[in-house]
């Protein structure tokens, strides 16, 4: 019985097991490695340097300050998403009973989250656009001609542009989850709150949200590391640039993959994608300790 | 093309959709008048949810209706319906910008890579969930460990080791990367399920004489099928969308992924300004999703959202 066990198991596991550790473990691990070299990719051997790819990285202005804006979007892209879709899964769920409509705005508003990013990122690049874009367009007809601007032209609105649409993308989504976590909260909960008099804000505050920690918490770390893995808008959004106010847009992966991918400084990268995983952990930390809460059962 | 043509009525349709939808819920206020704050709460929530269903939809619509007109109407017209339905712009994206070659690059992959991932998968998950042995536990915290790497970290060796193995431009290289990335969150996932499978059918087969690869193969799997419908829905979004891995490691411009060959032409000069063919692109290449989302939107939902409320 035993030896017929494993007869099983082996080769069922193998197969994910060879495919993981060759083409996920082992690049994640090699990338430690290759972080602490000057290595360009021509010869063999890769001079170690030991910290001073991250001692440049860390004191260059260009990386500090793509750095930064992935910091200004990890406090802005949840504080928004979640906001925006706690309020819509609130309304979904009123009172126990579904809204009218229901199924047609869930099926809706989770679509882009289905659709490629590259699409996104070129069709948000029209409605941006100066002249002939929809969002200046729609500005000029309701006579506010003096908020038109090119925003992804311009330094001071490019980085928010480009994160609006990821807000835009992502509500649907964070919406469902919050729908689904709210539906399993048992209404005898709320018909004793209104037997008491509780206001709908009031249970909102004291029913819902803290029974729904748990998935708040879990956005929460999502929309964090979505925020320090922000890429593919961005480049396609900026055609890939890096060059003038383009440049006001770029974040640490763009800089990775162009430090990589167009320069050849395959150290330097790495070193960028290990800062990006000790802030991904410390990050996840973070979180899960600050908004530590009582959880109740029920 | 002829899917273009069956298809765009679908999402048109949805705006009316609206209407009725809107005035149904006056109805329903117009009867429960006792109680003026749930009129006014869900007035304001009809309002809200609408202006948010036309910001997700308008966008997409705008797109499709954009794709038919020429470069003039697109510059001077943005907001006009095409005065002839210029469907020569999906000529052109689907031979002259090779769009129809990104396609048949993108299907060849797919279907290599998503095959793999299910079986691979199940495989793995169906050992971890039913079977006791010393490791089992660390194995599958292993594999979720994937689940927290962000990809860039494991960007440029991968490259040096596609490279080095030979399998960079190659098909069936991409499609084992794809299968690898995919297995945490698809092994996550049918691990739930096959856990929820009953024992009973199992255990009798293996006592009539059945081995433990015949009852995988013809009990287990059939029995799991709706988990690996739901993977399969999701992976293939995934791997349709793909977007960073092939960029790194499918250089070969006859080979790429149909999503990184729509983001070069954004890029590439010539054709920044045939407005007309990089929108007919766009259309083609979210016709599939759309087409997967509509038919299996309940199980996608329920896919993609489990990881995060068992998490």
């Amino acid at each position: 019985m035993y030896y017929r066990k494993y007869r099983l198991i082996i080769p069922f596991l193998l197969p994910a097991l060879i495919l993981y550790g060759v083409f996920v473990l082992f690049p994640y691990g090699r990338a430690f490695y290759i972080s602490l070299t000057s290595w360009r990719g021509v010869s063999a051997n890769m001079p170690f340097v030991g910290l001073d790819n991250y001692r440049r990285l860390l004191t260059e202005t260009r990386f500090m300050e793509a750095l930064t804006r992935n910091l200004q979007l990890l406090i802005v892209l949840p504080l928004v998403t979640i906001t925006i879709s706690l309020l819509f899964a609130a309304l979904f769920t009123q009172g126990g009973k579904g809204i009218r409509g229901s199924s047609f705005y869930r099926i809706v508003f989770f679509f882009p989250q289905v659709i490629s990013a590259v699409i996104v990122g070129m069709l948000f690049t029209y409605v941006y656009n100066p002249q002939y874009g929809l969002l200046n367009g729609f500005l000029r007809g309701i006579g506010l001609d003096s908020l038109t601007r090119a925003w992804l032209g311009n330094p001071a609105t490019i980085l928010w542009a480009i994160a609006a649409v990821a807000v835009w993308s992502g509500v649907g989504f964070y919406m469902v989850i919050f729908i689904a976590s709210m539906q399993s909260i048992p209404t005898s909960f709320y018909e004793a709150a209104v037997l008491d008099g509780a206001t709908r804000w009031i249970q909102f505050r004291d029913i819902t949200l803290p029974l729904m920690w748990e998935t708040i918490r879990t956005a929460l770390i999502y929309i964090a590391i979505a925020a320090l893995d922000f890429f593919t808008l961005v480049q396609v959004m900026t055609g890939g640039g890096s060059s003038g106010s383009a440049r006001k847009a770029e974040v640490a992966a763009l800089y990775m993959y162009n430090e990589a991918f167009t320069k050849s400084r395959w150290g330097s990268a790495s070193a960028v994608g290990v800062i990006l995983l000790i802030l991904t952990l410390f990050l996840s930390v973070v979180i899960m300790r600050v908004t530590r809460r009582e959880t109740y059962e029920y | 093309m002829s899917a273009n043509t069956t298809m765009t009525p679908a999402p048109i349709a949805e705006p009316e959709q609206l209407q009725p939808q809107a005035g149904g819920a006056q109805q329903i206020t117009a009867v429960g008048r006792g109680n003026k704050g749930d009129l006014a709460l869900s007035t304001v929530s009809q309002v809200l949810l609408s202006f948010w269903a036309v910001l997700v939809i308008f966008p997409f619509l705008w797109m499709i209706m954009t794709s038919f007109k020429t470069n003039s109407e697109i510059l001077f017209s943005p907001w006009n319906l095409p005065d002839t339905l210029q469907w020569q712009n999906f000529q052109s994206a689907w031979t002259d910008a090779h769009i129809g070659r990104y396609v048949w690059n993108s299907l060849v992959v797919i279907a290599m890579s998503l095959t793999g991932t299910l079986l691979v998968s199940a495989m793995a998950a169906y050992v971890i969930a039913r079977f006791e042995f010393p490791g089992n536990r660390i194995l599958f915290y292993l594999f979720m460990a994937g689940l927290m790497f962000p990809v860039f970290l494991g960007l440029v060796p991968l490259y040096f080791l596609m490279s080095d193995l030979h399998i960079k431009d190659t098909y069936y290289g991409l499609a084992l990367v794809y299968i690898a990335y995919s297995l945490p969150f698809t092994i996550f996932f049918l691990v739930g399920f096959f856990k929820t499978l009953p024992g009973e059918v199992a255990e009798a087969a293996i006592v009539d004489g059945a081995s433990q690869f015949q009852t995988f193969f013809q009990i287990m799997l059939p029995m799991a099928k709706p988990g690996l419908i739901a993977m399969g829905i999701f992976n293939f979004l995934g791997h349709w969308n793909q977007y960073l891995l092939p960029l790194v490691l499918m250089q070969d411009e006859s080979k790429r992924m149909l999503s990184q060959g729509l983001g070069m032409l954004a890029i590439q000069q010539g054709y920044q300004n045939d407005y007309g063919a990089l929108f007919a692109a766009m259309t083609i290449t979210m016709v599939p999703t759309l087409i997967v989302y509509i038919l299996f939107q309940r199980r996608l939902e329920s896919g993609l959202t489990a990881g995060a409320l068992k998490g």
